[in-house]
């Protein structure tokens, strides 16, 4: 049976971390990439959590409270870089980076 | 503590918060009045109601600390202190510039004119609190703030093509870099448990942290670095600044190049000084044992300075060029935050006040020959003077501060950087600063010639209106002024750190 430990937490946060970046370097649709930007915070958000249970910390609260804001700053975050794509995808019908030519990368 | 203790110790806290109160009720008064005014009609209403509460919240942030290290207020979340109040007036001032070139600017329909003012201020609010905030989880928020609404004031003219896709490569690679940097703030947080950044301070640097989690250090000066390079477009992080700022209306992008930039330096300095060195004798800092984090920021100095200038050289687009501009003075500003004292520090301060007026006033002027029959390429730009010499002169002001001529105001910010430079020891770093400078004499020579002695390519009739005349006058007398008379402003900044 898995010990319930930080370590196990970090390993499964380390994972997600380093998915999340393989995401956003690999993939060509926006959507995608956005989606490996999501499992970077959450990444974040997992380690605030552990860290806040196992390490000795002045105020127990803290990581959880600072883990709920980053639920709600992705949220706002996803919602704004959908827009833009939504946006985009009327005039250019396409949601693929490469497309996206008009301006010199 | 009681409820009613934190309640009191929270109104107490307004008394340091003016200027963000002042924001917060001019962008209630914007969205109102958006809302009740047909906003087709009310384009100078728009305005004079932003430059009434930005000259409110100017007057709320002049209130001096005194010597001492400031006060905490709204939960020990801000600190007041000379440094928040010195960026507070200069974001502010950056807002207000902003707005009065979209208002003369016709990039920017009426329609969209009080979206733009709403989405100005809004930015600004972030940048003030993120210039206050001594807390990592305020510090995320506030950057946050700025961003995202940053990302939304690049798309504003959306249904362009060229709009729309500066905002998707913006809110992508910013999206990215922020994520990766919350990464770091996790790792800071499970390392000292607390996210209190002064207490971060103290326990990373205190003894028994020393030598140790070298591989862990290294990590989170990365990846801190991700995000801040990213705000202030440095090397690896810059290859979405000529893009954005290209796509992005003229005023947006001298507010991107300016504001967003300065806060990504303020909290550059607030973190790195903070978590990652302490005060050593009275005027320097000594580095955590565990990474050599300064050099890493003198080495990504030069690369970035040294791209910006290269990539410069052969662009026609007038934005783009001075989007690589931009690239290179963030370069030129990371020397100082390499430095590793307090002179560094100040020359840092000081050439971003005078970078605040020189590049929002060739921004001006590019607004305005863009006003008339004119666009961003360099051909618009031959043979002006004939027709528009004031704007001409005024550019031609600029470029040379750009530069770093004297008697300009550019000139004394360069040579602040680079005795401190000089001072630390750091002469190759010097060195490449001095090859860089020529560099960029080519380009920025290359415009002033287009505009003086080239024939005129294209005929149009540049309609520079009044107001911009008073915009560019405004930004042109503290460029001059600056290179000859600077003692009050160091002074000032003397004082802050």
């Amino acid at each position: 049976m898995l010990a319930y430990s930080l370590e196990n937490f970090l390993l499964v946060s380390g994972v997600l971390f380093c998915l999340g970046i393989f995401t956003v370097l690999t993939r060509r649709n926006t959507v995608a990439i956005i989606m490996g930007i999501e499992l970077i915070l959450n990444a974040a958000g997992l380690n605030f959590v552990a860290f806040s249970r196992f390490v000795q910390t002045q105020n127990h609260i803290s990581g959880h409270v600072f883990t709920l804001f980053i639920i709600v700053i992705s949220a706002a975050e996803i919602v704004i870089a959908l827009a833009i794509v939504l946006s985009l995808y009327s005039t250019k019908k396409t949601i693929h980076v490469e497309d996206f030519d008009e301006l010199k990368w | 503590m009681d409820l009613v203790q934190i309640a009191r110790s929270n109104l107490e806290g307004f008394r340091y918060a003016g200027t963000e109160v002042a924001l917060c009720v001019l962008i209630v008064a914007l969205l109102l009045s958006g809302v009740i005014l047909p906003f087709r009609k009310n384009r100078r209403l728009f305005l004079i109601i932003s430059m009434l509460g930005l000259a409110l919240a100017m007057t709320a942030s002049l209130k001096q600390p005194g010597a001492g290290k400031g006060v905490r207020y709204f939960a020990d979340l801000f600190l007041w202190d000379s440094f928040s109040v010195f960026f507070k007036l200069f974001f502010v001032a950056a807002a207000a510039f902003t707005i009065l070139m979209a208002q003369m600017n016709r990039e920017v329909e009426d329609y969209e004119f009080n979206e733009c003012c709403l989405l100005v201020v809004s930015v600004t609010l972030g940048m003030v609190l993120l210039a206050s905030s001594v807390d990592l989880l305020m510090i995320y928020l506030a950057f946050e703030t700025m961003s995202l609404l940053s990302y939304l004031l690049v798309g504003i003219r959306f249904r362009e093509a060229r709009g729309g896709e500066a905002a998707l490569k913006y809110v992508l690679y910013g999206a990215f870099t922020s994520g990766v940097m919350l990464f770091g703030f996790s790792l800071v947080y499970g390392l000292a448990g607390t996210t209190d950044i002064m207490e971060i301070g103290r326990i990373l640097n205190s003894a028994h942290m020393a030598g140790q989690n070298r591989a862990l250090f290294v990590l989170m000066v990365l990846f801190f670095l991700a995000g801040l390079l990213f705000k202030t477009a440095s090397f690896p992080f810059h290859i979405w600044c000529p893009d954005v700022y290209e796509g992005a209306p003229t005023p947006v992008t001298a507010f991107l190049s300016v504001g967003p930039k300065a806060a990504g330096f303020a909290v550059f300095i607030r973190l790195f000084y903070t978590l990652f060195a302490r005060e050593v004798g009275d005027q320097g800092f000594a580095a955590i044992e565990q990474v050599d984090w300064p050099a890493i920021v003198a080495v990504i100095s030069a690369i970035t300075m040294s791209l910006g200038n290269l990539s410069a050289i052969h662009q026609d687009n007038v934005k783009r060029l001075l989007a690589y501009s931009s690239i290179a003075h963030a370069g030129y500003l990371l020397m100082g935050i390499a430095c590793l004292d307090k002179l560094g520090l100040e020359a840092v301060a000081f050439y971003l006040v005078v970078y605040l007026f020189m590049n929002l006033g060739a921004f001006a002027v590019v607004t305005a020959v863009n006003n008339g029959e004119g666009g961003e390429d360099i051909r618009f730009y031959r043979g002006l003077s004939a027709r528009a010499p004031m704007a001409c002169v005024a550019m031609a002001v600029f470029l040379f501060s750009l530069i770093g001529i004297p008697p300009f105001a550019g000139f004394v910010g360069k040579v602040f950087l680079f005795s401190a430079v000089i001072l630390k020891k750091y002469y190759w770093l010097a060195i490449v600063a001095a090859i860089n400078t020529v560099i960029s004499l080519y380009y920025y020579v290359r415009l002033i010639k287009a505009m003086f002695i080239d024939q005129a390519e294209v005929s149009f009739e540049p309609r520079v209106s009044g107001v911009s005349y008073a915009v560019i006058g405004a930004l042109a007398l503290p460029t001059l002024v600056l290179g000859v008379y600077w003692q009050p402003l160091a002074a000032f900044i003397e004082s802050i750190f």
